[in-house]
């Protein structure tokens, strides 16, 4: 992505200068400013354009921390362009800071000539030394290396909202407005669309939608009198070249809630989803209790413990027993987990995983859960795990949970993270006539001699799945080690053995209904293999691009099926020199790697809350190519 | 003031026996248990009750009442410790037609499952909940229990227990409980008390006193021996004067202290001595039955509260009946919901 708001283009952006290719925005305020809604409209509205885009909401984990402090800033991201994008951006181009904490904690990043809007309003005396400045930053010189433009946002909003007689408060709510309007204003966007959201979301309270919508008309009309003098100019960026069809912007969360809901669609049955409330997976749980008509029931439960044990209780009883949660309640639920691979029942769990350990960062990103995902329960417990890599992605994913579950009556482990949960991209939106169903059959009479076998194994290690209620195939489950067939508690020598035998080779025959694992970018063999998983593809595969257009021989591999792998994973990997493993924990899924096909994999690891930028792995490659 | 329950979810009345109810299985409590007696009684109320095997679950957590689901001829389901009333939760809202019997200890229920049994009440979901107390924890050899009176010498209270008890009964209570009702393992009364929990439209807790022969002996002998029986068992009935010890004794209200008391009743004359009559439905009365110490008071058994009130399984399924009227379920129109746009073959074309 070009820089390309620097001082070095010409004044006019019309004609003289090039439309750059992609932008980055970061929009940074306090907790209470609306930032996170401000980014999301002006996401919709660059969608509208035709743009491709990605998008990374980075917000605090306190709801309201004190106003103008460091640690109540909360940030949106935003990289769009004409041309295809992979990741919400190394560095912005433009910094909107709606206070001086929010310039001080994002300054940094913003690339060398890009564009400070600051509201000059907010930099009282006060808000400076909250901020831990002692002289104003607007005023010292310390942001030469950027052009800057301050003027008071607070006070153009009161004198733009002053005819809706609001509050001073309330008036100063519409901030967010009056510079999405001159954001809106900035990359040529048409604001009806804006308009016909805000008179629907204050349908109840038209003044607050009038005055609303003044703000963003007077932000959008003040671009237009600055260009004649400063650095703001205005932008288009043509829409990015995809092929034809209806879209829509989607976040991981809802792609999640929507793949769920067609999974149980495509298998046949209802789907009981129980939860309980956790940053940054609560979002799954809001979503799938407004779809009830879909044949969704929701349980918000008293624990997570609980959680995944009534969607146990549902699988059980005949429905799609789903739960989802983040680490530290996917901690919890890993007794439940055995219990559901000891009972064989199709369950599917979701993990949007955020830093850890305990408590850790809720609101940052991470993939440090694959360990616990993988091997985190006690006993020989096996079930597959699946790792989505965007959050259009997550949409495929969630479906393939649902069909891997009924199809091997197993707990299904689903990995997003709190970058996939909350980030939007565009999304082609399917048509669920072209998938591929997995209706469920129940057993309906006594498949034994005369006898009711629950445990009795097809050729795949299947059991039957029997409905509670129906005549004639009472039976007994539990979490008990049990008998071949009959399910009668068994624990001698032969029988567990046997037992722990067929549970693993059930779930390694998982990978036989799986892709093999297809190559990104690159060639199939030679020097380097970048292998990655989960929400580092973006980063990776853009990083491939750039170190290959540079006539580096590297590939880039990104594995869905964590476990099992694809049966033709060791094989590709044989047929490259390096392996390189790039992944938010410390070498997770390097480890793996190497415990599975005894390859030579080296990690490129980050734990810093943030997702890896294109020019870290762009570095790494070269090193392990130098 | 009893919804009946339909006696079969699925249908119509169904004729069992005793043996319908029993499976292949070997019963492993110690010879003696008090379980087996509650596994009999269990095994002859059902066929009383008309109840359908095939839609009759039980479902239990760990420890040794736990392995009851094994010994029932019925669907079963043997969960983890303490959970077993989650699982239940996720069992009934996915099917509310199917009968559930929880099976629970005073460990499974009060300790590890205490949340849960706790929250199963709160929300009132249609089951049947046996605790099964016996004081101690059997199946890990012989610990005391979070209803093991203080001073309970055991392997990890060496010197005797510090803590105080949980009163099964009065937590129930506090957690919202619609129907409490208390027994005993051998006592013939508890088939009924099992039958009124059955026909209460709710979460009907039922305590029954268990004795643990190997690791608690005895520990409920002071009033479920023959000889003590009727000095200490006050068997409450609705509509009925609370009197024991054959009609000499009854329980009364202290007006002064807003307590009860123990009364002497003189030539049956309990009207003069103004013992209270049983009212299940009286709330009041029956946390002051549940609170009341053993020893000064006999022990208070059979169903001491029953006011029923919405189900859970209802609530739920009736609002998602409500949520799902007039809507479609059409899944391409929800995958194309909010603002969308086309990109036609040429340029992009905002929609």
């Amino acid at each position: 992505m070009a820089t390309v708001l620097a001082k070095t283009q010409s004044p006019a952006s019309s004609g003289s200068a090039p439309e750059p290719e992609a932008v980055v925005v970061r929009f940074a305020g306090d907790s209470g400013d609306g930032m996170q809604l401000t980014g999301g409209q002006f996401t919709l509205s660059t969608a509208l354009a035709g743009n491709d885009l990605a998008t990374f909401p980075d917000f605090p984990a306190e709801i309201r921390a004190p106003q103008g402090t460091l640690f109540g800033v909360s940030a949106f991201q935003i990289n769009f362009g004409s041309t295809a994008i992979d990741t919400a951006g190394d560095a912005p181009d433009v910094l909107v800071a709606m206070n001086p904490a929010a310039l001080k904690t994002n300054v940094q990043a913003l690339k060398p000539g890009g564009l400070i809007i600051a509201d000059s309003g907010e930099f009282t005396k006060r808000n400076l030394e909250k901020a831990k400045y002692a002289v104003s930053p607007l005023d010292d010189g310390s942001l030469a290396k950027w052009d800057v433009m301050a003027f008071d946002i607070s006070a153009l909003t009161l004198e733009a909202v002053k005819p809706f007689g609001l509050g001073n408060k309330e008036a100063l709510r519409c901030k967010n407005m009056w510079t999405l309007g001159l954001a809106l204003w900035m990359f040529d966007r048409d604001r009806a669309p804006l308009i016909q959201w805000l008179k629907d979301k204050f349908r109840k309270n038209p003044v607050l939608a009038d005055a609303n919508i003044a703000a963003l008309n007077a932000g959008h009309a003040y671009g237009e009198t600055a260009e004649l003098a400063g650095p703001l100019k205005q932008h288009h960026l043509d829409p990015a070249p995809s092929p034809p069809g209806l879209y829509r912007t989607v976040t991981g969360a809802e792609a999640v809630s929507l793949g769920l809901v067609a999974g149980a669609q495509l298998a046949g049955l209802k789907m009981f989803f129980g939860g309980y409330p956790i940053t940054p997976a609560s979002a799954i749980l809001h979503n799938l209790a407004r779809l009830k008509e879909f044949g969704v029931t929701t349980f918000q439960a008293e624990d997570e413990i609980a959680a995944i044990c009534s969607a146990i209780g549902a699988s059980y009883a005949g429905q799609l027993g789903v739960t989802s949660s983040s680490g530290p309640g996917i901690a919890l639920k890993g007794e439940a987990m055995g219990l559901a691979i000891m009972t064989e029942l199709p369950l599917v769990i979701v993990n949007s995983q955020r830093g850890g350990p305990s408590t850790g960062l809720p609101t940052k990103t991470e993939q440090s859960d694959l360990y616990q995902a993988v091997y985190g329960r006690n006993g020989d417990a096996p079930l597959p795990v699946i790792a989505a890599r965007s959050p259009a992605d997550a949409f495929e994913c969630a479906i393939e949970a649902c069909r891997i579950a009924v199809q091997f009556m197993t707990p299904v482990i689903l990995l997003t993270d709190g970058y996939i949960a909350n980030a939007a991209e565009p999304w082609a939106v399917p048509d669920p006539e072209t998938f591929a169903t997995f209706p469920v059959s129940f057993l309906a009479e006594k498949n034994g001699d005369g006898v009711v076998l629950p445990f009795q194994r097809d050729e795949r290690g299947v059991r039957p799945w029997i409905k509670p209620g129906t005549p004639g195939l009472m039976h007994r489950i539990g979490g008990i080690e049990k008998g071949i067939d009959t399910g009668a508690i068994d624990y001698s020598p032969a029988v567990h053995q046997a037992q722990t035998d067929a549970r693993k080779a059930k779930i390694d025959g998982v990978a036989k209904s799986t892709p093999a694992q297809d190559v990104i970018v690159g060639n199939t063999a030679g020097k380097l293999a970048v292998v990655g998983w989960g929400s580092t593809y973006g980063p990776i595969t853009q990083a491939v691009r750039r170190a290959r257009a540079k006539g580096l021989d590297v590939s880039h591999i990104h594995v869905r099926h964590i476990w099992p792998l694809p049966e033709n994973l060791g094989e590709l990997l044989k047929g490259f020199d390096k392996v390189l493993v790039p992944e938010m924990n410390t070498g997770q899924f390097k480890t793996v790697l190497r415990d599975q096909y005894l390859v030579d994999a080296r990690p490129l690891t980050k734990t810093s809350g943030q997702p890896f930028t294109i020019a870290e792995i762009e570095a790494a490659i070269a090193d392990q190519l130098a | 003031m009893n919804d009946m329950t339909p006696p079969n979810a699925l249908g119509a009345k169904v004729q069992t026996t005793l043996k319908d109810w029993e499976t292949d299985q070997e019963v492993r409590w110690c010879p003696g248990c008090g379980d087996y007696a509650i596994l009999k009684a269990v095994q002859r109320t059902l066929p009383e009750l008309g109840a359908d095997p095939a839609s009759t679950v039980f479902v239990s957590g760990i420890g040794c009442s736990s392995r009851f689901p094994y010994y029932v001829e019925s669907y079963g389901f043997h969960t983890i410790h303490g959970r077993a009333p989650a699982v239940a939760t996720g069992i009934k809202l996915a099917n509310p037609q199917l009968d559930i019997w929880l099976v629970t200890g005073d460990g499974d229920g009060m300790s590890i499952g205490g949340n849960h049994t706790m929250h199963l009440l709160r929300r009132n979901l249609n089951c049947q909940i046996m605790l099964f107390n016996n004081e101690i924890y059997g199946l890990t050899k012989g610990q005391y229990s979070p209803t093991s009176r203080v001073g309970t010498s055991s392997p990890t209270t060496p010197l005797g227990s510090v803590d105080r008890p949980a009163l099964p009964c009065a937590f129930a209570l506090g957690s919202g409980a619609r129907f409490i009702a208390r027994a005993y393992d051998t006592g013939k009364q508890l088939g009924d008390v099992l039958k009124a929990a059955y026909h209460h439209h709710g979460a009907a807790f039922v305590e029954i006193f268990q004795n643990c022969i190997v690791y608690n002996k005895d520990v409920f002998a002071d009033f479920t021996e023959k000889a003590v029986a009727d000095g200490h068992q006050l068997w409450v009935k609705h509509g009925e004067p609370m009197l024991f010890a054959k009609g000499a004794k009854g329980i009364a209200l202290d007006r002064a202290a807003l307590t009860l008391k123990v009364v002497d009743v003189v030539d049956g004359d309990w009207q003069a001595a103004e013992v209270i009559v049983h009212d299940v439905t009286n709330r009041s009365v029956a946390h002051m039955l549940v609170e009341a110490p053993f020893g000064p008071f006999p022990m208070a058994l059979g169903v001491i509260y029953d006011d029923p009130r919405p189900t859970y399984e209802d609530a739920v399924l009736g609002q998602d009946a409500k949520a799902r009227e007039g809507k479609d379920h059409d899944l391409a129109k929800l995958l194309a919901k909010g603002q969308t746009w086309t990109v036609g073959n040429t340029a992009a074309d905002p929609a």
